[in-house]
């Protein structure tokens, strides 16, 4: 058994001002209450519960975009929380997230070829000509053309957008990249595509994934574990089969009876292979 | 293993042109505004003016003539003379270069001080923004007039001084938009996916903050340069700008002034340069808010 790629401990953060002996304040929330869970090698862990259930929150603080206020967090062999500043911005090239809305996860005024090769400028020495090809081929595995790269985000479509965010997420070869309902914001034919480019990337290369959203139907396509979070408490985990036949929690048990016309577990939507994006556009 | 997956509809040629700047958005809607054009046709002239103005100048603008002293316009001088005989048209000519310049001076200055202080407090928040903030404030309390007769006062008077008030008095305008933009910007997400994908402060602040703010700042600098335009003109006029024998439009306007009954002629030049400068200034400005307006995914194109 390999080490984790991710290994998080009694994980938790508060918003609002801290209680004073004078003071309460009545808008403290405990948004993520001492979570606990790990991610092997090249697996994908799901997160799923309602809306408020502190998933985003959790997604962040793995990676330190926001600091914990109390629990451990190993990434990549490493304690976070100990890291400074330039080894934390130097690990973002093997951790790093994908959003929910592409439309606004890329900047409007960048050209997608510059937005792709972004991260290359922060994290290697290549020259410009290297780190467009490097964006170019990159930009074709997720299924575009070098056409798209001349392109403004205004000028491309939620599907094809959120697979340049793929693509700037993957240019630096990342081992771990959370995935904050990536494809929350697209149109369901559109979703399945996009979930199996995640999935290929995977297989290709041992990229392990914490995969948030609130959509039982997606996470069964990609998660081999899952866990259940309400009100900042993760309430159950477990691999994915187990979960979804063998539910142990009754939320649980609510939220897979809410999904319509369940359907047998199934990996995909489609056959082997991801699908052709020519006709979205 | 699977294999790339191949586009059905984009060809994908091994070239493709890459995008000049001049084919940006917002250039294309400025060239549809015809008031944005012909403004944009106003300070290239007047601009031109400031750059050729002592060679197309018929005569030396500080040439004394008592003998020909406030004669209206004719063959000799197109504009007329002064009370001291000089020819108007050249010290016309000469004195748009010194007001251009003095008004890009001002707005430069005031753009340098208060562009990195607001981008600063808007990224910072915090205690930095409400210390800026207070000291900025406190700028804005004073009354325009007031400050650069101070200004004067301690510096001695001169067009330099008088500009260096003036840049104090718009740095706030500056500071407040770049603040807020900045404030604006922050919060996108695409900031967050900057940081996400390791961008240091400096690229994010640079590469990313700053192009979002520069729309709206560049609209105000064109409004500030007109405004200064003014603020020259009226200060010179006051005896707090420019000292003669300099050639400005508000010394012209000094002087046309204490000549008004006898020779009215002298009140037309520098006022009609002064209001074009003004109108051409300010229709940018607008032409700019206008073109740089919200993008939208349809319209706009
Ligand atoms: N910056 C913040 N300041 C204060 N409260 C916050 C902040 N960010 C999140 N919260 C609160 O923390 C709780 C969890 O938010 P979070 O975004 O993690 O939920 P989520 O599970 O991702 O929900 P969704 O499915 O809607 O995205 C919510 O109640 C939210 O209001
Ligand atoms: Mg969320």
């Amino acid at each position: 058994m390999s080490e984790p790629t991710l290994s998080v401990r009694g994980l938790t953060k508060t918003y609002g001002a801290r209680p004073t002996l004078l003071r309460r304040d009545p808008h403290r929330l405990t948004a993520v209450d001492e979570v606990g869970f790990e991610i092997a090698p090249g697996q994908t862990l799901g997160l799923v519960g309602e809306s408020g259930a502190g998933k985003s929150t959790v997604g962040r603080l793995v990676l330190r975009l926001i600091e914990p206020d109390a629990g451990t967090i190993d990434l990549l062999g490493t304690d976070l929380a100990a890291l400074p500043r330039g080894d934390l911005r130097r690990m973002r090239a093997r951790a790093t997230m994908i959003f929910q809305d592409p439309y606004t996860s890329l900047n409007p005024r960048m050209l997608i070829k510059d937005a792709v090769a972004e991260p290359l400028i922060m994290h290697t020495d290549d020259s410009r000509r290297v780190r467009h090809a490097k964006a170019l081929d990159m930009v074709r595995r997720v299924g575009l053309t070098a056409a798209h790269m001349e392109r403004y985000p205004y000028e491309m479509s939620g599907g094809q957008l959120q697979r340049v965010a793929i693509a700037r997420a993957l240019i630096t070869d990342p081992a771990f990249i959370v995935c904050d309902e990536p494809v929350a914001a697209l149109d369901v034919s559109t979703q399945a595509q996009v979930i199996n480019l995640l999935n290929d990337l995977q297989q290709e290369r041992g990229i392990s994934y914490l995969f948030i959203s609130h959509d039982l139907r997606l996470v069964r396509l990609i998660a081999d574990e899952v866990a259940v979070m309400r009100r900042g408490r993760l309430l159950e985990k477990g691999p994915a089969v187990r979960l979804f036949d063998a539910p142990e929690h009754a939320y649980t048990r609510e939220l897979l009876a809410a999904i319509p016309g369940r359907t047998p577990r199934a990996r995909r939507f489609t056959g082997g292979r991801s699908e052709p994006v020519g006709h979205e556009r | 293993m699977t294999a790339a997956p191949v586009s059905a509809h984009d060809g994908d040629p091994a070239t493709v042109r890459p995008r000049r700047w001049y084919q940006s958005r917002i250039l294309r809607r400025l060239r549809r505004n015809k008031a944005a054009v012909f403004s944009i046709v106003v300070l290239i002239l007047i601009g031109l003016i400031a750059v050729l103005g002592e060679w197309i100048a018929p005569q030396d603008p500080n040439k004394v003539e008592l003998t020909s002293r406030l004669m209206g316009p004719s063959g000799a001088h197109l504009l007329g003379t002064d009370e001291l005989g000089r020819d108007v048209l050249s010290r016309l000519l000469v004195a748009t270069r010194v007001d251009l310049l003095a008004s890009a001076q001002a707005v430069g200055l005031a753009l340098l001080v208060g562009v990195p202080l607001g981008i600063v407090a808007g990224y910072a928040g915090g205690v930095t923004d409400a210390i800026v903030s207070r000291v900025i404030d406190a700028l804005m309390t004073l009354p325009p007039l007031i400050l650069a007769v101070v200004v004067v006062a301690i510096l001695g008077p001169g067009l330099r001084n008088a500009m260096l008030a003036i840049s104090v008095v718009i740095i706030p305008s500056f500071y407040r938009i770049v603040r807020a933009s900045t404030q604006g910007a922050r919060s996108e997400l695409y900031i967050e996916s900057a940081r996400a994908s390791g961008c240091t402060s400096w690229r994010i602040l640079w590469r990313h903050i700053l192009p979002a703010v520069a729309p709206p700042l560049l609209v105000q600098a064109s409004f500030s340069a007109s405004v200064v335009i003014v603020a020259e003109a009226s200060l010179s006029f006051l005896g707090l700008g420019a000292r003669a024998p300099q050639a400005t439009w508000g010394l012209m306007l000094n002087d046309a002034s204490s000549n008004l009954t006898t020779a009215s002629y002298l009140i037309y030049p520098p006022t009609v340069m002064v209001a074009l400068t003004i109108l051409g200034f300010s229709l940018l400005g607008d032409g700019l808010r206008d073109a740089m307006g919200r993008q939208t995914t349809d319209g706009g194109r």
